[in-house]
């Protein structure tokens, strides 16, 4: 499993993201940290070029209904729709539902214990590949049955 | 379950505290060495005799971002009129990080966590009609760009026929720990460091009302330092600044008259106190030793504290009121001068008018009802204050040792050294809250359950419109040959290593803008590359 902490925009608060980052690693992911100031467009060549599975997004600075959905875009830009978004930060509790909508799964703020949020990623992987063996099969077998 | 654990009896930064302190512990304590007189050397007991008991309380601030210069402005010219005598000038990240509100970088964050500042025309608005002469210290937490930032300070007041050394501009100019823990730099440590030091030089020479530093270990504690590597961290970049500018040859008493340590007013009361004091000794004996000082002014450390953030939980929100209480007495015990006390709100947005009231309504308690301001130190001489004190101290030393040896603060920082420490302990101590071995009231024991307090205070994107068609405007409008000429002579003394001042005040009094003035030094210096450290 391929994890990648990212701190976009010009937020420099990386405590967070860096203790996530750590807290991934020490459950057996392998871990990217983009530093500081990246752009949506940096995240997404990483997540292509790395084969990442989730994309940690980390935002204090209140930025974070510009530049998520913009993350998200990039990366779908590139073609790559089986990624696990999760969101942490000073988050408001009103911009979460609009911020699920374009994709997050899970938004963890201040207090969330770092197991809490390692274990949800790693079950939203399980399940998305879950879901993606399940639709392959699908396919074949409606592909089966329409040579028959 | 956390209940059945061995109880550690720790000090938020690991300190192992002892059930009781006795003679013992202070066993070959000297008090007239290790303590001195209060207002005398080495200042453990405060850098005044009478402290606050002749009623100069230490100056209570407020941190407050607003989107525009205009409404700042308005808040700005309320704060005066309530009384106040200063205020802080919060800026939004683009403009701390050098990009004009109409650069792609700055999508999503104009405004949001301060004011935009472009070009000398939104300082303009932002001081439009304010009484100058009843404003004492005006702060603004620049850093990367505070030579630009001097320049439209003195630029406006120069236009307006005020004297800028009348105006106790307070600048945070302390560029190490960016790259350290904050993370608004522009350009590499090196060129970081030449610039904090020309605001240095260019106050000692022009500007010596003003604060041309405050070194901070604020950030760094929030990172996740202990309190010896909050304080040994704050003094190594301070030798890194003062050494580079003795080397220079300017003076550093002259420079640094009015200059601070910012620092963190943690909840573990005790320790916090005696980190006040070790810090104020420790100060006192670099200045001497070290740079051969014996007036007692400069040997004196001002400190300006602030409540840490987090210390904060989202949770049970008004339990934050307690937090910032026990905090502001310790910084009051402690023997601060400037103070500002954080707003309950802010673990889940931007304070609200409500609880910034509160902050302030904290600090006025502590200072006239609490009765800790009657007596100088008033910890001074517990067993268990003397003994955390010097240990913090002896702790400071050895580390300070360590990034000597290893070549300075800024080779450290290059080598992510002070930034693999915070990354460190940050983890250790979420872990042992997670554990429930570190107790947080209302996150890991004493929970109700209640979902998080949606916020109340938010910024809309407009902000970012308004400031490009300004832009815009301004663009049209102003000279454009003076902008380029300005410009390229801010290039050419960068070339030249000569200091940046005169020509940034010409270039922003040209109007040209803070993100044209950073994208010529960007030619000259290049971009800091962020570490991946984690």
């Amino acid at each position: 499993m391929k994890v990648l902490i990212s701190k976009p925009g010009l937020d420099g608060h990386d405590r967070g993201a860096k203790v996530i980052a750590r807290a991934f690693q020490d459950a057996g992911a392998e871990v990217i940290y983009t530093g500081l100031q990246t752009t949506p467009e940096e995240i997404a060549d990483i997540v292509e070029k790395e084969k990442i599975d989730v994309v940690g997004i980390s935002l204090l600075s209140g930025a974070h209904n510009t530049l998520v959905p913009k993350v998200i875009d990039k990366v779908k830009e590139h073609g790559i729709n089986d990624v696990v978004y999760i969101l942490g930060g000073i988050i408001p509790q009103q911009d979460i539902p609009g911020l699920k909508e374009k994709g997050v799964a899970g938004v963890f703020g201040p207090g969330t214990r770092l197991d809490e949020t390692v274990d949800f990623a790693f079950e939203q992987v399980a399940a998305m590949h879950a879901g993606k063996m399940i639709e392959d099969m699908g396919d074949s077998m409606a592909a089966k049955s329409s040579n028959i | 379950m956390a209940e059945e654990k061995v109880r550690k009896h720790t000090t938020l930064s690991g300190y192992e505290l002892k059930r009781v302190y006795t003679p013992e512990d202070l066993k070959d304590f000297d008090a007239a060495k290790m303590l001195g007189e209060p207002g005398h050397y080495p200042f453990t007991r405060g850098i005044r005799e009478e402290m606050y008991r002749d009623g100069k309380l230490w100056t209570m601030g407020q941190y407050a971002g607003f989107a525009s210069a205009e409404e700042a402005n308005r808040r700005f010219r309320y704060i005066i009129e309530q009384g106040g005598t200063g205020f802080s000038v919060a800026l939004d990240l683009p403009t701390q990080m050098g990009y004009d509100s109409d650069h792609p970088m700055s999508d999503g964050e104009v405004g949001k966590v301060g004011v935009a500042i472009d070009s000398l025309a939104d300082i303009e608005a932002l001081f439009k009609g304010i009484p100058f002469e009843k404003v004492r210290q005006i702060r603004t937490t620049a850093n990367a760009n505070s030579i630009i930032m001097l320049a439209f300070y003195v630029a406006f007041a120069r236009k307006n026929n005020i004297d800028p050394n009348s105006i106790g501009f307070f600048l945070q100019n302390d560029i190490l720990k960016e790259y350290m823990c904050r993370g608004t730099y522009i350009f590499p440590p090196a060129a970081g460091v030449k610039l904090s030091v020309d605001v240095l030089e260019y106050c000692g020479k022009h500007l010596p009302n003003w604060t041309p530093i405050a070194v901070s270990g604020y950030h760094i504690r929030d990172a996740g330092a202990t309190a010896s590597m909050e304080l040994a961290f704050t003094l190594a970049d301070m030798i890194e600044y003062f050494d580079t500018a003795v080397k220079r040859g300017v003076d550093i008493v002259a420079a640094t008259r009015n200059s601070y340590f910012f620092l963190g007013a943690q909840l573990d009361f005790l320790e916090e106190v005696a980190k006040y004091r070790a810090a104020r000794r420790l100060f006192a004996r670099v200045m001497k030793e070290r740079y051969g000082i014996n007036d007692e002014e400069p040997q004196r450390l001002k400190i300006f504290a602030f409540t840490s953030g987090s210390a904060l939980t989202a949770e049970q929100p008004m339990n934050n009121i307690v937090r910032v209480t026990m905090q502001t007495m310790a910084a009051a015990a402690g023997g601060i001068q400037t103070f500002h006390a954080s707003s309950y709100d802010e673990a889940i947005s931007l304070p609200t008018q409500e609880a910034v009231t509160v902050s302030l309504r904290t600090q006025q308690i502590v200072g006239y009802e609490s009765g800790l301001t009657e007596t100088v130190d008033p910890l001074g001489g517990s067993y268990a204050v003397e003994a955390l004190t010097n240990k913090i101290e002896h702790d400071v030393l050895d580390l300070l040792d360590k990034i000597e040896k290893k070549g300075g603060a800024m080779k450290c920082i290059e080598e992510g050294f002070q930034q693999r420490m915070l990354a460190d302990n940050a983890y250790k101590y979420q872990r042992s809250v997670d554990d429930g071995e570190r107790i947080v009231v209302g996150v890991n024991r004493f929970t109700d359950g209640k979902p998080i307090e949606p916020a109340k205070f938010t910024v809309s994107d407009e902000v970012r419109i308004k400031q490009t068609e300004k832009l815009n405007k301004l663009k049209a409008a102003r000279d454009n040959e003076r902008v380029k000429r300005a410009l390229s002579e801010v290039e050419r003394a960068a070339r030249a290593d000569e200091n940046l001042g005169d020509y940034m005040i010409e270039a922003v009094s040209a109007y040209a803008t803070l993100g044209e003035i950073c994208e010529v030094l960007k030619g000259v210096y290049g971009k800091y590359t962020p570490m991946r450290i984690f």
